[in-house]
């Protein structure tokens, strides 16, 4: 069963919502830009870990308008320092997705000491010029989930992007989406270079950096711009999974992950 | 009532299968497929040229406005063209209607106030400033903007233009976007206290409050004709009642696209391939760059995406007779199109502010000057006195041309001007 509580940082402007599970050390969990869905990857980690999976600032239910009381990245990094101190989390490993994998790497950067491990699914962060990252918000809408997902129709992209269902669940869905890429976009429009090459280096935690082998949002050639930069990082490729390798492949990338945050350094 | 040409400066001669062969007209057409520097010199002197037909043949106003990176309009600078204009018709009484500059995209967005200023003394008072917002295309795809600061922005920009024009002292502007230690612009506008604002706007909701809280011309700049725009604009005026403002006619300008001939069979015989080429080229582009995520509000996301102001019609399998029929654009005879802008348009949406497109799409230039012709002879002087029984005053139009009607010049003579 997971447990759901809301917490206001930011002097009360900015309210999160934060559901977890499980019994164990501190894990947070960071989703990406299309909202958090708690899924059977998340149910793996807590069986070994107490997971936190805040929502990103504006993609909280009923807190839609709390995103406009930040302006930039340093103000979200600020956010999820008082949320972990709300929580009375002192240090976590953290394991982040996509959006939620760069802000992971940015909390990192700015908190060494409360970042023990770093789990980065598919980050983003980086930009080069010949592997463009594609800017999913230009999409048509109708595509988005064949390039996130490897099966577009199952049940994982069902999880994140909602289900096919009357007018008014489909509605719901929809703007859940394009708010939850509206509020993350925040952060990272209109590419998603924002800085982390020079801050980078400041990441102590080891640090595993996964795949998909078949991502067509975010090319699996940025794994190399991680596990360059980081002092402790090594690089793991996951087959049958485009770029939520997480939601596609739950009990590998968990497993490879919980055997990552585990094993002694 | 004021009548102004509105000009696109639209690519005229895209290739047939353009609408086959590209993604989008907007954003990412590629140039040196389409467009070659000296073809498109011709057509920003053909765009100035057919403005100033227009302004000499009796016209109240000329229009022009920002787009970026398309092939559907692109003028990226509307100063530069609007500076043109107001210096080859001094000494008339003809606005020049900036629909305009956009404030988000320009950094800081005081540049804009100071080159209103330079047109409104270049110009002797003549200036309409109009401040849109920018498209999602222009501001959030193709200048970065991030889509949940769009509106933001503009609203602190906007201030501070208001603000710049104004103050009578130095001032230091310290806002969330923009801080600038010393505002002191040079110059200053001839018309006090400020020129008139018009804010365009595409039906939104929370267009309506600003517009009418501040008190600006609201322009609701369509290609889907009166019909379409009909509830909407009601809406419009009652945010007007509710706020307690006076039903003023000279409050709401409405863009129209006309094409005028001697008959109806001649107007469609002359027109109908440009208004297919405007509707199935022009307007080509795929519907998630009008709304990218974060643009609207969280009310105006959930009101649009349960009931979606976006037409309902697939324009590429509409024909000309379609577009008439729905009101799409107004064509025909001059009786015609008088009839239909003054049923449709100006007394159907309440409407003291016109704007015409004359020249649309693929329409050549000496086409588009028979069209200014036909319609300034023949359609203009019938609807020009629209509202003047009523007694309302024009507020958003330059205090120095309110009563002069412009005189044309002889025919002739305003193209050789030009």
């Amino acid at each position: 069963m997971t447990r759901e509580q809301t917490i206001s940082v930011w002097q009360n402007r900015v309210r999160m919502r934060v559901l977890s599970a499980g019994r164990g050390p501190a894990l947070v969990f960071l989703h990406g830009a299309w909202g958090l869905a708690w899924d059977p990857f998340l149910d793996e980690l807590a069986q070994s870990f107490t997971v936190y999976a805040p929502e990103h600032p504006g993609t909280t239910p009923d807190a839609h308008d709390d995103i406009y009381h930040l302006d930039g990245l340093w103000d979200l990094v600020l956010c999820y320092d008082e949320l972990l101190t709300a929580l009375g989390v002192d240090e976590a490993v953290v394991v982040g997705h996509s959006f939620g994998g760069m802000v992971a790497c940015e909390l990192a950067a700015a908190y060494p000491r409360r970042t023990r491990r770093l789990a980065l699914i598919a980050p983003l962060g980086f930009w080069r010029d010949t592997e463009p990252v594609v800017n999913w918000v230009m999409l048509d809408p109708a595509e988005l989930s064949g390039y996130v997902f490897t099966d577009p129709g199952g049940e994982p992209a069902q999880r994140l992007f909602g289900p096919a269902g009357p007018p008014d669940v489909a509605n719901a869905a929809r703007v859940r989406l394009m708010w939850a890429m509206g509020a993350t976009g925040k952060f990272i429009w209109p590419l998603p270079d924002k800085g982390l090459k020079k801050r980078i280096h400041r990441v102590t935690a080891p640090a595993l950096v996964i795949w998909g082998q078949d991502d067509r949002l975010v090319p699996a050639v940025y794994a190399e711009e991680f596990t360059k930069r980081l002092a402790h990082a090594r690089a793991h490729t996951v087959g049958g999974a485009g770029h939520a390798p997480h939601a596609e492949q739950p009990k590998e990338v968990a497993r490879v992950v919980r055997e990552f945050l585990t094993t002694p350094p | 009532m004021k009548i102004s040409m509105f000009h696109l400066m639209p690519h005229r001669e895209l290739p047939p299968d353009f609408e086959k062969r590209y993604a989008s007209v907007w954003v990412t057409p590629p140039w040196w497929e389409l467009a070659d520097a000296r073809r498109v010199g011709q057509y920003y002197n053909w765009t100035l040229d057919e403005l100033l037909y227009a302004a000499n043949s009796g016209f109240d106003g000329v229009c022009t406005n920002e787009h970026h990176q398309n092939a559907y309009g692109f003028m990226p600078s509307p100063n530069i063209m609007g500076a043109v204009l107001a210096k080859a018709t001094n000494g008339s009484n003809v606005a020049i209607v900036q629909m305009g500059a956009t404030l988000p995209t320009s950094n800081p967005p005081i540049r804009v106030a100071e080159e209103y200023a330079m047109l409104d003394c270049i110009s002797g008072g003549r200036l309409v400033a109009g401040l849109p917002l920018g498209s999602p295309m222009d501001v959030n795809f193709c200048y970065g903007i991030t889509p949940m600061e769009h509106r933001e922005r503009y609203r602190e920009a906007f201030a501070l233009t208001l603000k710049a024009w104004q103050a009578r002292e130095v001032f230091a502007w310290n806002g969330r976007y923009y801080q600038l230690a010393n505002v002191n612009l040079w110059p200053r506008p001839i018309q006090q206290p400020h020129p008139p604002v018009w804010v365009p706007g595409s039906g939104s909701i929370s267009t309506f409050d600003f517009a009418v809280d501040h008190d600006v011309c609201y322009c609701f700049l369509s290609y889907s004709g009166a019909k379409a725009a009909k509830s909407m604009m009601q809406r419009y005026w009652q945010v007007v009642t509710d706020k307690g403002r006076e039903a003023n006619p000279y409050r709401a300008g409405f863009l129209q696209l006309v094409a005028v001939a001697e008959t109806d069979a001649q107007a469609e015989a002359k027109y109908a391939r440009h208004v297919e080429y405007f509707y199935h080229k022009c307007l080509h582009w795929p519907p998630q760059l009008l709304s990218p995520a974060g643009n609207q509000d969280y009310r105006s996301l959930v009101a649009n995406v349960s009931n979606p102001i976006r037409r309902a019609d697939d324009l590429k399998a509409l024909r000309y007779r379609d577009f008439v029929e729905k009101g799409y654009v107004i064509a025909g005879s001059p009786a015609t199109v008088r009839d239909r802008l003054k049923a449709d348009v100006v007394d159907g949406l309440r409407v003291g502010n016109l704007m015409v497109l004359l020249q649309i799409g693929s329409m050549p230039h000496e086409l588009t000057l028979e069209n200014i012709d036909l319609f300034a002879r023949t359609v203009l002087p019938e609807l020009r006195p629209s509202w003047d029984g009523d007694g309302w005053i024009n507020h958003w139009w330059p205090e120095g041309l309110r009563d002069a009607a412009p005189r044309p010049v002889p025919a002739g003579v305003g193209a050789s001007q030009a």
